[in-house]
């Protein structure tokens, strides 16, 4: 516009980056023939040009020299875009009429030749020269973060960050799927390395949660839909119906003790279904909320069948001895239905944590076969003292020789079980060696029986892990390096009669062995949960090849994702112990509080518009955009973009037929003007 | 429904039951087969341990012959041909060097292997093509009491076959239980029976056939179901010798087409237990 | 007693080995190969075995030629691909075997009087000759090769597959037989060794 009849006067900067670019790059000869570019005022070469000095040297020449344009040629723009841009704003001119070149990753660090490197770096520098005649003033736009912050899933990680932020005076609303917060901590006996128990360390954290005055709990319930973009999140929770009213429970359980079933007769879940419940039930004795729940599928009041909505038809069968132990407090209702809240936030957390592998999926394994092959889980229930043996440890099938129920005299406890595996999952799980150790001390403190460990490598980096290690072996823990080949029952020799069998190379004596134990347990590495696919699509996150989801950087970023405003914490981000899951979800609520306190965000300007008179109203672009920034306005019939959800990608740039839509930053002029730039040989 | 066969040397010799028994098996359930004209031999394990290329070739001789016959399908009731068939579809879908050797040396003879056709297991073709209901509807004997073993042997599912589960399959003991047979769990369904270690080096080989023998046994079985002409003779002949060097396993073995033919009532002929080295005593309540 | 030297120099490795036994097809994945063991684990032979399957993996990828193409290892396989299954870095190491076993022959470095290898031969020989095996032939041509005496053994056997109709003194045979000669010469021409 107005930039075109101004005369232009471009100030040209080419750094040195120590030897980085000057040892493939002749940086002077550079300067040299951009100097007699058209338009361009100054050209220098300078040492450092990220440092204090070099950046005060662009001020002072634009003041100096009146320079209405500035290009530097350096390293990534990822890295310095922002410190120049900077700079030339303090100098007195718009940033944006800023443009920078990448002459070290994509010339000096990728060359052999230094004079072909010098001219493609000449090129590089042309096209910016040309392109920068065309950029205009822009404006950064501030949008508003609303301060409330949904966490989403509550193990530890959710647990722990929403604590953090309710504790900075922050508003939550934790949402958790199950009937009570928790998630896999909830089930342990002990945790590694320090034995320390589960539940004391994790129960009281939970009840904070549970009455903490900034938090508002909603479990049992899921996320539906997510509108909106940072800092103006709008989510809708689908609350699934208990049939007995939270606020009114106040967790006597003296309707369960009354139910008409008179013993459990139902699997639990939460025990991995080693243990029964009856159709009304509390998860376990310290759930938060401390509130019992009733299953429709089982209670004898609802009928088989469901209403055109989906909820359960209530019957009228049963003596409902339940209600009437519950007696005023009137919480049983049967007759409640799924609701949805809609609440408006500004930033979310997501701690979806994960799931076991499926130890099925590895037949040779037995499990599901032999009833004496257990799952890890499964063994954290049973050394539990408040487990459905009451931390007994007896084994599903086998009597000993006094009739009671056997115990086990050997244990074999298998590592890697769907981890490190090409055909089912190729990551490490991280948290299985050291699991393996810990349940091999409770194992042996519960029975005394000999303890074989199998691992494939022993992986032992934390803080007191190496010395868990050691500890172990002192206690006589029989470790074998070697994945196991199969599990068993058929015998070769008297003493594997009636046994498991574990055949194994003992890769370290070099030897295979056959190795008869009475229990085997299986340590099932992480996977990522079963609807991480939608939960992802739903808060705009991506996932990586494995599932997981995906980081902003690995490094430099860990908790951010690539939607702003959402962050992650926790074994949804990839498997980790406690301690690690616990800084993340820290990390995280830190994250979200520089939002909050900050009040608002810049946002990057160069997104896209609509030019309306061309716009044909043919829709095309609305489902090419990854962040559903597009909406369509029936009365005009023409597209428009919301610039606070537009990422500036450029897919409806490339895409509209009619070319009406037009980028920031990106635009024809521009980026014709670069090309013709580069591809101007002299 | 027609395919073309591919019977395999074994199916001519000492595992003729296996061929005597799955045709008139196939025809009773209206399949036609057509054995391939002038088939050679797959190579089967021993040839790949010479040399590759030609064992390839030689393999894929057989494939361009039923390519030319028009047929798409090609039954292999043998576990070792099924494989090696198999295995040279794959090398040739996979290694353009292997597909272009063979192609020209197939075409010195006027021969093309386009690997159209698709290799197939009886099993696969009872349970997918024909149905176990359609089998249902031919028994008129069913095994009622008889408890059998199904035993697959390694290579029908290992490593390229799709039809069944690799370390648990289950179309046998489907077909069994179909039958009326009543089907034994056991954990060696797939383990190998000793191939022709049994032969070669029979301290190693037998030990594996005696295993076999000896848990089909300790479970109950009346007699193990195999699918392949290696198994059955390294499970059915060499009893003497197992019988010296550990101690009797006496249990016959038979091909899953023969328990067919006797639950279909087949003649004697087409059954033909006679060929067993073991005496089919369990059997003789069925075939009354 | 006897005493070897087990140590292994930089001289007794062919260097260059395991990594031509991995550009052959289906043996590259054993650039992967983490030693777990699994496959020595599920291995019915590997009891038998001089090294273990793992072993011999780890002996290509380390260039040590000669103690695999001389170890009993590579015969002792019967192909049963319980390995290849089970390995978690899908390596096939049943493949691998059949590479090592050929290698053994064409370098002829395999013990001459076993069994195994000359089954292998006498097999691919007859089906040269006539396109199809007769497995009376067969057998009778690698006892005659190996341990004629051991033949004798085997007379019960004879017996009771004459018994049973399964033995067969007739030398099956294709029409054809040019045809398949033909397709084997062109093969042998292919790979660059045509018999001079
Ligand atoms: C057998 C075993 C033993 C272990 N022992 C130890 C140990 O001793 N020490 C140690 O440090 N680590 C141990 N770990 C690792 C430990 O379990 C994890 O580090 C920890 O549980 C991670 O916490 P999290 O909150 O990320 O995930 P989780 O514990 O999985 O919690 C996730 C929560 O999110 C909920 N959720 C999931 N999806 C949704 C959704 N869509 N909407 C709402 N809510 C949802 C879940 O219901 C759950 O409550 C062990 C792991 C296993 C498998
Ligand atoms: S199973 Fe596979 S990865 Fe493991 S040692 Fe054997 S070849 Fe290597
Ligand atoms: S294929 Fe060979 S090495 Fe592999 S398990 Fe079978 S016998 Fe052992």
């Amino acid at each position: 516009m107005s930039a075109k009849k101004e005369e232009l006067r471009i100030g040209f900067y080419v750094c040195h980056c120590g030897h980085n670019i000057a040892a493939m790059v002749d940086c002077a000869v550079v300067a040299r023939y951009v100097e007699t570019l058209p338009g361009v005022a100054l050209s220098r070469d300078y040492k450092y040009m990220c440092s204090d000095p070099g950046q005060e040297l662009i001020q002072q020449d634009i003041r100096e020299h009146r320079l209405n344009r500035v290009v530097v040629a350096s390293c990534s723009p990822l890295l310095h875009e922002h410190t120049f841009r900077g700079a030339v704003e303090a100098g007195g001119l718009n940033p944006f009429y800023f443009h920078m070149v990448n002459i070290r990753e994509h010339d000096s660090w990728v060359h052999t030749d230094r004079g072909e490197a010098t001219e493609k770096a000449k090129a590089l520098a042309r096209a910016a020269i040309q392109r920068v005649a065309h950029h205009k003033a822009l404006e950064i736009k501030k949008v508003e973060i609303h301060p409330d912050v949904l966490v989403v899933g509550g193990g530890i990680a959710g647990i722990h960050a929403a604590m953090t932020l309710a504790n900075a005076g922050k508003k939550v609303y934790l949402v958790e799927r199950e009937p009570s917060i928790g998630g896999h901590m909830a089930k342990f006996d002990k945790t590694f390395p320090t034995l320390d128990c589960a539940a004391c360390i994790l129960t009281p954290k939970m009840s904070e949660v549970g009455s903490h005055p900034n938090i508002t709990l909603w479990t049992y319930s899921e996320v539906t839909k997510v509108d909106g973009f940072v800092g103006n999140y709008t989510v809708q929770v689908k609350r699934k119906a208990r049939y007995v009213n939270e606020d009114l429970c106040t967790g006597c359980q003296d309707c369960i003790s009354h139910c008409v079933f008179k013993e459990p007769k139902f699997a639990d879940d939460f025990n991995e279904g080693l243990g029964k419940r009856k159709p009304i039930f509390i998860p376990f004795p310290q759930a938060t909320p401390q509130a019992v729940l009733i299953d429709p599928e089982v209670c004898l009041n609802f009928k088989r069948n469901k209403n055109p909505d989906g909820s359960p038809v209530v019957g009228d069968k049963c003596k409902k001895t339940c209600v009437e132990a519950c007696g005023e407090k009137h919480a049983i209702d049967f007759t409640q239905k799924d609701t949805l809240q809609e609440v408006k936030v500004g930033s979310i957390i997501v701690c979806t944590g994960f799931k076991t592998y499926d130890a099925g999926r590895s037949p040779a394994y037995g499990y599901g076969n032999y009833k004496n092959v257990y799952t890890a889980l499964e063994v954290e229930r049973l050394v539990n003292a408040s487990g459905p043996t009451g931390g007994e440890v007896i084994l599903r099938e086998g009597k000993n020789a006094d009739g009671s129920p056997k115990t086990p005299k050997s244990i074999g406890i298998i590592h890697c079980v769907g981890s490190r595996d090409k055909k089912t999952n190729l990551w490490c799980s991280r948290v299985c060696c050291m699991y393996s150790m810990k349940l091999a001390h409770l194992l042996r403190e519960h029975t005394g029986a000999e303890m074989y460990n199998f691992y494939i490598d022993m992986r032992t980096p934390g803080k007191g892990y190496e010395e868990f290690y050691n500890k172990l072996l002192e206690e006589g823990t029989h470790f074998i390096r070697g994945r196991v080949g199969e599990v068993t029952d058929w015998a070769m020799t008297p003493e594997e009669e009636g046994r498991l069998v574990i055949r194994v190379e003992d890769t370290l004596a070099g030897v295979v062995r056959r190795i008869p134990v009475d229990m085997v347990v299986l340590a099932t590495g992480l996977e990522p949960q079963a609807d991480a696919g939608e939960v992802r699509r739903l808060f705009n996150m991506s996932c990586g090849g494995d599932g997981w989801f995906l980081e902003r950087h690995p490094k430099l970023a860990p908790v951010s994702t690539f939607t702003d405003g959402v962050f992650l914490a926790g074994c949804c981000q990839g498997p980790k112990d406690i301690p690690d899951t616990v800084a993340q979800a820290g990390a995280a609520a830190a994250e979200a509080l520089v939002l909050i306190d900050k009040g608002y965000i810049e946002q990057e300007p160069n997104t896209a518009h609509i030019l309306e008179d061309e716009c044909s109203g043919c829709k095309s672009c609305i489902p090419l955009c990854p962040y559903t920034a597009i909406l369509f306005d029936e009365g005009r019939k023409k597209a428009y973009i919301n610039e606070a959800l537009c990422k500036g990608c450029g897919t409806c740039v490339g895409s509209c037929p009619s070319a009406s839509i037009v980028q920031n930053l990106f635009d024809d002029q521009e980026i014709f003007s670069e090309i013709e730039g580069v591809l101007a040989y002299d | 429904m027609k395919y073309a066969y591919f019977p395999g040397c074994s199916l001519k010799g000492t595992g003729r039951a296996y061929e005597e028994s799955l045709l008139p098996v196939m025809k009773h359930l209206g399949v036609e087969l057509q054995e391939l004209d002038d088939w050679n031999c797959c190579g089967a394990t021993a040839y790949m341990a010479v040399d590759e290329g030609k064992a390839c070739a030689a393999a894929a001789r057989n494939l361009a012959i039923a390519e030319k016959s028009g047929l798409q399908q090609i039954l292999a009731p043998c576990s070792a041909c099924y494989l090696v068939l198999n295995k040279t579809q794959h090398y040739l879908h996979e290694y353009p060097a292997m597909r272009q050797t063979v192609s020209r040396a197939l075409a010195t003879v006027g021969l093309r292997c386009d690997g159209s056709s698709a290799v197939r297991h009886p099993l696969d073709v009872l349970i997918n093509d024909i149905g176990l209901e359609a089998v249902k509807q031919k028994i008129t004997r069913p095994l009622k009491g008889l408890k059998v073993a199904p035993y697959y042997g390694c290579q029908i599912v290992r490593p390229y076959a799709t039809f069944d589960d690799q370390s648990n399959p289950t179309t046998m003991d489907r077909l069994l239980e179909t039958l009326g047979a009543t089907v034994i769990k056991w954990p060696l369904k797939t383990k190998c029976c000793g191939g022709s270690l049994t032969g070669t080096l029979p301290e190693a080989g037998l030990r594996l056939s005696y295993i076999l023998l000896k848990e089909a046994i300790k479970r109950g079985a009346d007699v193990i179901a195999t699918v392949c002409p290696l198994c059955q003779f390294n499970l059915d002949a060499y009893h003497p010798k197992i019988a010296a060097k550990w101690e009797p396993v006496p249990i016959p073995t038979v091909y899953f087409s023969q328990l067919m033919g006797l639950a279909f009532g087949l003649p004697a002929d087409q059954v033909v237990l006679n060929r067993g080295m073991v005496p089919m005593k369990p059997l003789a309540a069925a075939m009354a | 007693m006897e005493i070897k030297r087990t140590i292994k120099y930089e001289a007794d490795r062919v260097p260059g080995f395991g990594r031509d036994v991995m550009s052959v097809p289906g043996c590259e994945a054993l650039e992967h190969c983490i030693q777990c063991g699994t496959c020595s684990g599920v291995c019915p032979l590997s009891i038998y075995m001089d090294y273990t399957p793992r072993q011999v993996m780890e002996l290509v990828r380390s260039d040590f030629k000669n103690e695999v193409l001389q170890s009993h290892t590579i015969w002792l396989c019967a192909s049963c691909y319980a390995c290849t299954t089970e390995c978690p870095r899908q390596i096939r190491i049943t493949d691998i075997m059949y590479e090592l076993k050929q290698r053994a022959i064409k370098e002829e470095v395999y013990p001459k009087r076993f069994p195994i290898p000359v089954l292998a031969e006498e097999f691919t020989k007859m089906v040269h000759d006539y396109g199809r095996i007769s497995e009376t032939w067969l057998v009778t041509k690698m006892y005659l090769r190996t341990n004629p005496m051991a033949a004798l053994g085997m007379a019960g056997l004879g017996m009771n597959l004459m018994k049973t109709g399964r033995f067969s003194l007739k030398q099956d045979k294709i029409e054809h037989r040019e045809e398949l000669a033909k397709i084997m010469e062109a093969v042998d021409h292919e790979n660059g060794k045509a018999k001079a």
